[in-house]
Formats: C-alpha cells, structure tokens, sequence
C-alpha cells in the first residue's frame, strides 16, 4: 500500500503547476486569484491556451487530439488546474458529448464535430433536462417527428447551461411515443442556429447568467445527426454518465476554497484578534479539512483502482456526492468568516476587500453542485438501488 | 499510488476473516460478556480466553507489529489494520491492541535491548498481557499532563498516583505505567515509563466494566517500590514514545472502526431489506435508504482514511504522523457515530434492546471514538500542526 505519486507523476504535477500558471493570461490570474465569474470569452480564451498546449481534452485519446495523459496524470492536471482557480472549460462539449460521440459515433460525426470541439470553434450545451423532467429525466417530452430525411423538435428544455453561447446543444427527444418511457428516447445533435430554436437566458442567485431556457419550435434536425441507434438515446444518457468518474470530486476545487478560507481566517480580525486565532473558528476549519482528507483518500483509492483497469467500485459512488457537497462546505465557511462583509453583493472595488467580492455569488450559486448532473438524492437512489441492493 | 492488497496481506486478511466468522462471531462476545465470574476471587469474568489468544500468538497475529530480532514478524501498521478491521467486524474480544500491541510498543520504543528481550516473547506469545497506563483524571487526552509521580529512592523509585481506564488491565499481568519524574504537571519533559507487575506491594488494581462489555481497570499506586531497571529509555524522555504508541493505537481504533461500521452497514441493510410494514420492505422507503446510504459513504470514507492512518502512524515525520492519523480520527468519530447511530434508528425499537446485536457495535464504536483522543482532540492538534494557518 502506498499512498504516494511516483517521482514521475511528481515532476509532472510541478511542471503542470509552473506552466498552469506561467500560461495564464494576466487579466485571468487577476480573477482567478479571487475566485471571480469568468465570462464566456475568457472560457475560450483559455481554452485556446491550454489547445495550443496540447491539454484541452486530457481524457480523449490519442487519435482524436487527446495527449495520451494516463489517468494518474489526468487527475493531476485537473487537481492543478482547480488548485490555480483557472476557469473551467465548458464541459459540454469537451467533457460529454466529445467522449459520447468517440464511443458511439460514427466516422462523419466523428470528423465534422471532435475537431472542432478541440479546437473551441463550436460550443456546446446540454439539453436533457425540461420544465417537467428533472430528475424524472425519462418524462421527457420534447418530440423529434419522423419527417423523411430529418427529425422535427417541438418543445422546451430547460437548465441548458450556456445556451445563449453555444453553437450546437445535444438533446434527449422523443421519437417513439408511443413506446415506454426510456424506450422511445434519441439523442440528437443540433444546430442552434436553425431556425426556431430560441434561446432565453435566466439569471441565477449568484447575480451570474448561467443556464438558459431553450425552445423549440419546428426545428429541423438531419437524420445523420442522430447518434447511436434510433431509440437508443437513453442508453447514450447513461454511458454519458459514465466518463471520467475520478475527476466528479472536484477535491482541488474544494483544497482551493479551503486555503481562501484559511488566508481569510489569517487577514480578517474580530474581538482584537485574528478569526485563525480562535479556537471555534479554527476547529471548524480543521474539521472541513479532515472531511476533505477523507474524500481525497476515497478518490486516491477510485484512481488507484481505475489505473489497474477495474471498473469504479463503491469508492467512486461517492465521489459526486460527497464532493459537490465539500465545495458547498468550503464556501460556506468563507461566507461564515466574513462577517458583516458577507452582506455586500456586487459593489463597487473598496467597498469590500477584493478576495472577499466573489465570495457570496459563488456560494450561492454552487448550491447548483448538489442539483445538476443527477442530484444528491438522485445519486443516494442509485447507491441504495446498486450498491447495498435495497428492495424497490 | 496502489492500494491493492499483496499476495501475503490477502492471505492474512482471508484466514482472520475466516476465524472471526467460523471461531468468533458476534455471539461468542456476547456469551463471553456475560459469562460469571470464573471463581470467588474474581470480581470479574475474563471477557476473553487466553487460550484464543495463545492461538492467535502462534498464528503470528500478536507479533505483526514487532521487529523480528524479538520474534515478531516485522509487519507494518496497515498489516495490524487489515487483521483488525477483521476482528472488529464481529467484536472479537481478545486484548490484541490494549494488552499486547501497544503495551509491548511502548516496551519496544522506549526500552533497552534487555527489556525488549525480557517482556515482548510472552507478549508476542500470547502469553502475558500488559496494561498501558496513562490516563489520569485530568490528563484528558495530554499524554504529557502527569500527576502520578515516581519519586527518586536509593534504591529506584516510589511511585505514588492513580491511573485510570487501563484497557482490560484486569487481566494484565504488570502495567506499563508514565510517572513525572521530574518537573510540573504538564511538562513535556519529565514523563518517564515504568514497568510494575500486577502483585506489586501497593499497588490496587481495580476491575470495572465498560460502556462497551468489556473490562478495564483503575490502578492506583501507593508508595509501590520499582527497581531501577524497571523504567524504560532515559529518565523523563519517555513522551515522545509514548505519543507514537497512542498514535498507533488511534490508527488501531481507526481500522477496528471500519471493520465494525461494515458490518453494522450490512446487518441494517439486511434488517430493512426483510422487516415489513405497511405492507411492504421498510428498506423501500426513500428516508430510509437515504439514512442507508449516508451510512455507506461514511463507511466508504472510513475506509479510505483508515489506509492513510495506518500509513502515517508510522511516518518518521512527527508532523506528518500526527497530521495523517488526526485525521483517520476525526472520520472515524464523525462517521463512526454516525453509522452507529443511524443503525439503531433504522432498527426501530428492536435496537434499543440489548437483545439485539446492533447495540453492541453502537457501544464499541463510542469507546473506539472516545479512546486514543476524540475528535475535539485531533481537531484541536490537527489545527495547531505548523503550516495549517497557510
């Protein structure tokens, strides 16, 4: 048993970190060093960055642009890159239907669409999601018509996450009606510039635009842009699922969020001494560290077995779970240290010190971790359901 | 990076697995908790056999942990825990930790060759059992706050004090014992370690029972004269191994605790996967297998900071030893308790009666959490390690 990296994995992970920050554009490390909403354009800024570099899709393999990373490396790189605060890249594209269309693609999908996803030259949203099929995703509605040579979408999905900025969304639609449930789903890819398709962007609780409500209304979707079989759209959803589980936790996100706390706790004075001199305050920062101790080991463990070529076990459930819910931790105790500063919400520069202006939007908008990409309850179905095989 | 157990680690994993199912499951702690005393002179029963132990003595369990220049077989703390996580899933009585494996690495840290040679073969054997005594009323969890005192004779030293909670010291053969002597009261420097047998003039041993069954003794010392060959290491330099003892033996508590809360895990599981009300499995219900679950996770954390408490108990590195196994700690006791106590709600009323096996694991997993520091403990030394403020 070893729980450390190898000296190999050791100098990549420096050498990740030197370049991480030497190749952050200075406008970007000015917002990265508080935490602060990045904007669609500086997304693909760095996107084209960390191309140019050879590192944008670390996970896709070889043939199709990936670096070859092995997974330990993946996981570094991640943790590295959450450790800086770099903005996160889109992961629709990149992350979900990339890895899908490498899986079950064919070759023309396979040219038309990996490179540009590379490349950043389309982006990409998600529509799963609908007014009335949350985490009852297979209630979906949104109809795809069989009208020859295409599909026709009628309907609305909802939670669609950069919609207002993508070039392309893939969606769940409902070709056979009259089939059960998750039986009569495909999942199609279209063009958002199409006519009918209609974007409306909400704002969240974090003061940011996020997600967006898209509709559609006669919208034509080509035949060749079904993926996989015609009807098989929800086995697509599942695989879709399935990428890349080490990296759900998200531990670097939360070790960032937990050092901010800590330089908080070190600056901020209340009662004639810092916060980290109280032992109250201190004690709950060290608790929130354990519970991260504990969930970074539980991740070791899902990489060390995933390096083996197992399949995920109970260790890797947990990940999204407990990691979604860490982040949420690690905010809320920034949130809880700032005291009255707590209250201030998008003021101008003085009113608040700089590391703490971001503090309250992203609190408030990664309630959102525990709810998207299947929900904490969700999540506690499927382990009931799977892993400890309790009865229905 | 590897977690993978090696061919010799599965080994040792399958074969205690396969005794504590086949030789001592659940009902064997139970029928041992309850047994009366063997004879009139015992105010307790024993809670054990020591033919067990002498079996697992030869079987080499009790000598994992020691070097093999004193006939152990030179294991590392994540050997001890893969046998305890065992052990611990169906209770096993036997003093393993508390009589062999910490008493005889305090023997071993902070003794001579001699001593080594005189105290850790019976140990190792299965044979004696020793006490580790360093609780005191207000000593909490400093190891270094000592008020029992050895007092510099002519001939050695009169040790005077009272020691508490010596983990099934009423079977222990003699008492390894820290005394000041030397300095005030929470001095790191002047603890010293002494070993005392059971039968020494002045010394009463005083059996008593534990929340969890099992037996402890209250020591308490009155002018009991020691040889000077029975301290261990220098004089006043002993806090040191001591620390390492303690730490190992959270580790020990860390890997006993998730061997429990996977079984706890699976009896809950097993209990609402078969119990009916209205008219169908309780385990169906959504609250219900949330509760489930959350015990799962725990367990699942439990484990994975069970390896890194076992790992770092050893680091040469005191801060990093004490960083690594604080942690363990703190999981154990947020998840142990957790476990523990969503498995009693789960059973409903059943688990409030003694009758049912869930409360014996409810009540080793809260000794588990208070021994070798509680959570308040190794929150409070984790934050204080250099480097935390960042």
């Amino acid at each position: 048993m070893d729980l450390s990296f190898t000296p190999d994995e050791l100098t990549f992970r420096a050498e990740a970190r030197a370049w991480i920050y030497s190749a952050m554009p200075p406008h970007i490390r000015e917002k990265a060093a508080v935490d602060g909403h990045f904007e669609m354009d500086e997304i693909m800024e760095w996107h084209r960055v960390l191309y140019a570099k050879g590192w944008v899709a670390p996970h896709w393999p070889k043939e199709v642009g990936g670096p070859g990373l092995d997974v330990t490396r993946r996981f570094i790189l991640t943790e590295e890159l959450e450790l800086a605060g770099a903005p996160a890249l889109s992961p629709f594209g990149l992350s979900m239907v990339g890895p899908l269309l490498i899986q079950f693609g064919n070759e023309a999908q396979k040219q038309r669409f990996l490179p540009k996803i590379l490349a950043g030259e389309e982006k990409w949203c998600q529509g799963y999601s609908e007014p009335n099929a949350g985490s009852d995703l297979a209630s979906l509605r949104l109809s795809a018509d069989d009208a020859g040579d295409h599909f026709v979408l009628n309907g609305q999905k909802t939670w669609t996450t950069n919609g207002h900025h993508a070039d392309w969304i893939f969606v769940l639609a409902r070709t056979d009606k009259g089939a059960k449930k998750q039986s009569g789903i495909s999942f199609l890819l279209c063009d958002m510039k199409t006519p009918g398709v209609r974007v409306r962007p909400t704002l969240t609780i974090g003061g940011t635009y996020g997600f967006c409500d898209t509709f559609f209304e006669n919208v034509k979707v080509p035949k060749e842009n079904l993926v996989g079989p015609l009807n098989g759209g929800w086995t697509m959803a599942k695989a879709l699922l399935g990428h890349e589980r080490t990296l759900v936790a998200a531990v670097g996100v939360s070790a960032r969020v937990l050092t901010r706390a800590k330089k908080l706790a070190s600056s901020i004075k209340a009662g004639g001494r810092l916060l980290i001199d109280d032992p109250v305050v201190r004690a709950k920062i060290a608790r929130a560290e354990c519970r991260l101790t504990a969930l970074k080991m539980a991740n070791y463990r899902a990489l060390a077995s995933a390096k083996l070529g197992h399949a995920p076990g109970p260790e890797a459930s947990i990940l999204k779970l407990r990691g979604s819910e860490t982040v949420q931790t690690m905010y809320e105790l920034c949130l809880d240290l700032l005291g009255h500063d707590a209250l201030s919400w998008f003021n101008e520069p003085g009113i608040v010190p700089p590391q703490e202006q971001w503090i309250a939007s992203n609190y408030a908008y990664l309630r959102a971790t525990t709810i998207y990409a299947g929900s904490s309850e969700i999540q506690k179905n499927i382990i009931a359901k799977l892993i400890l095989g309790l009865p229905s | 990076m590897d977690f993978d157990l090696s061919d010799d680690q599965r080994l040792l994993v399958d074969t205690v697995a396969s005794f504590a199912r086949k030789d001592s499951p659940l009902s064997r702690f139970r029928t041992l908790r309850d047994e009366e005393p063997s004879n009139a002179d015992a105010r307790t029963p024993l809670g054990f056999s020591r033919e067990t132990l002498k079996k697992m003595g030869d079987l080499g369990w009790l000598g994992l942990p020691f070097p093999e220049s004193v006939g152990g077989l030179g294991g590392k703390c994540i050997d001890v825990a893969l046998v305890l996580e065992q052990l611990g899933a169906t209770l096993v009585p036997e003093p393993v930790v508390s009589g062999v494996i910490l008493p005889g690495l305090a023997v071993l840290h902070a003794g001579s060759a001699a001593q080594h040679e005189a105290l850790l073969p019976p140990l190792i054997a299965g044979e004696k059992l020793l006490g580790l005594a360093y609780a005191e009323t207000e000593s909490r969890h400093d190891l270094g706050r000592v008020t029992t005192r050895a007092t510099r004779t002519a001939s050695g030293y009169e040790l005077s004090g009272e020691k508490r909670f010596i983990l099934d010291g009423h079977a222990a053969d003699g008492f390894v014992v820290s005394a000041r002597t030397s300095g005030a009261e929470a001095d790191r420097d002047g603890v010293s370690l002494f070993v005392v047998d059971k039968s020494a003039p002045g010394l009463t041993v005083r059996p008593v029972r534990m929340f969890d069954g099992r037996r402890a003794a209250m020591l308490s010392f009155a002018g009991v004269k020691l040889a000077e060959e029975a301290r261990l290491g220098a004089e006043g330099k002993a806090l040191p191994a001591l620390e390492k003892v303690i730490d190992y033996g959270a580790a020990c508590a860390c890997a006993e605790g998730v061997g429990l809360m996977n079984a706890v895990l699976g009896i809950t599981r097993d209990y609402i996967s078969q119990r009916e009300q209205f008219g169908v499995k309780i385990g169906s219900f959504q609250a219900l297998q949330h509760k489930a679950v959350d015990m799962f996770v725990e367990t699942e954390l439990a484990k994975s900071t069970m390896i890194l408490g076992a790992l770092a108990a050893e680091d040469e590195d005191d801060e990093t030893r004490a960083r690594g196994v604080s942690a363990a700690k703190v999981q154990l006791s947020i998840g142990g308790r957790l476990v523990v106590q969503q498995a009693i709600q789960l059973h409903g009323g059943i688990g409030i009666t003694d009758e049912a096996d869930v409360g014996l694991y409810f009540k080793r997993m809260h000794v588990l959490q208070a021994l070798f520091g509680d959570e308040d403990h190794h929150l409070a030394r984790f934050a204080s390690l250099p480097g935390f403020a960042a």
